[in-house]
């Protein structure tokens, strides 16, 4: 089925009261593939300093890694990435035509299951070395 | 049936690509995360444990794929997200090839990188 439907701009914040299931993960799956793909550009050019040999490298990485700010927005990237990961299960399923009805209830599980995983994962990220 | 919430066109090469490559970085994605911050903790990362990795084939394949996967998932993402939110004419045009040689950047500097830590050099 191919047919359009008129959203109205999601940068209209007032809004958001209107929003269904379906709308808010449209709209938080773009939001993190933004971040997503701007942290790509920033990802390979830290790792650049690998061309300039293993002082710059390791001390590039050890010298983020050491600060509390880098290791907080690393959890904010893991969680953005989990969310999309399991955003985007859930879109292939759609686009597959697997639970169709169900699809703001998956939403709903993709989100709580995020949150699981980062929560999980806070102390692997924020603790040693510091 | 639940209004369809994307921005992309269905049926689509474009739309295909898309989901194509979802289906690979879901996966490769995952390892990366779980490679690089509970294997082996970012913390702990150094160029030799970097190069180690990198000079098993199979590792820098998985790698290089990733990258060319990931560039074009997000080029092809953005691309898709702007021109559903209107944007056409010279605009579009404008954005395409910006793109499209943004993500070559990308590419090209990554699979560099990827050359450097694994020892491989292309002249």
């Amino acid at each position: 089925m191919s047919q359009s439907y008129n959203r109205g701009l999601v940068e209209d914040f007032g809004r958001w009261r209107e929003f269904s299931a379906g709308m808010w993960a449209w709209i938080f799956h773009k939001f993190t593939g933004w971040v997503l793909i701007g942290y790509l550009f920033t990802h390979i050019a830290v790792l650049s300093t690998a061309m300039e040999g293993a002082a710059s490298y390791n001390s590039t990485i050890q010298g983020l890694e050491g600060l509390l700010m880098i290791r907080v927005l690393e959890v904010g990237l893991l969680a953005v990435a989990v969310f999309h990961i399991l955003n985007g299960i859930r879109l292939l399923m759609v686009n597959l035509g697997i639970g169709l009805e169900s699809q703001d209830k998956s939403f709903y599980a993709s989100l709580f299951v995020t949150a699981l995983i980062v929560v999980a994962s806070v102390p692997t990220f924020l603790g040693g070395g510091l | 049936m639940a209004e369809r919430y994307s921005s992309f066109a269905p049926g689509g090469t474009s739309w295909l690509l898309q989901r194509i490559t979802a289906a690979f970085l879901i996966g490769v994605l995952a390892f990366h995360f779980f490679q690089l911050h509970f294997v082996t903790h970012a913390f702990e990362v150094e160029l030799a444990g970097t190069q180690a990795r990198m000079e098993n084939p199979a590792y820098y394949l998985t790698m290089v794929s990733f990258l060319i996967a990931a560039a074009f998932h997000g080029v092809n993402g953005v691309y898709n997200a702007l021109v559903n939110q209107g944007i056409e004419g010279t605009q579009k045009t404008a954005l395409k090839w910006g793109l499209t040689a943004a993500g070559i950047v990308l590419v090209v500097q990554g699979i560099r990188v990827a050359n450097a830590m694994a020892g491989v050099s292309i002249v």
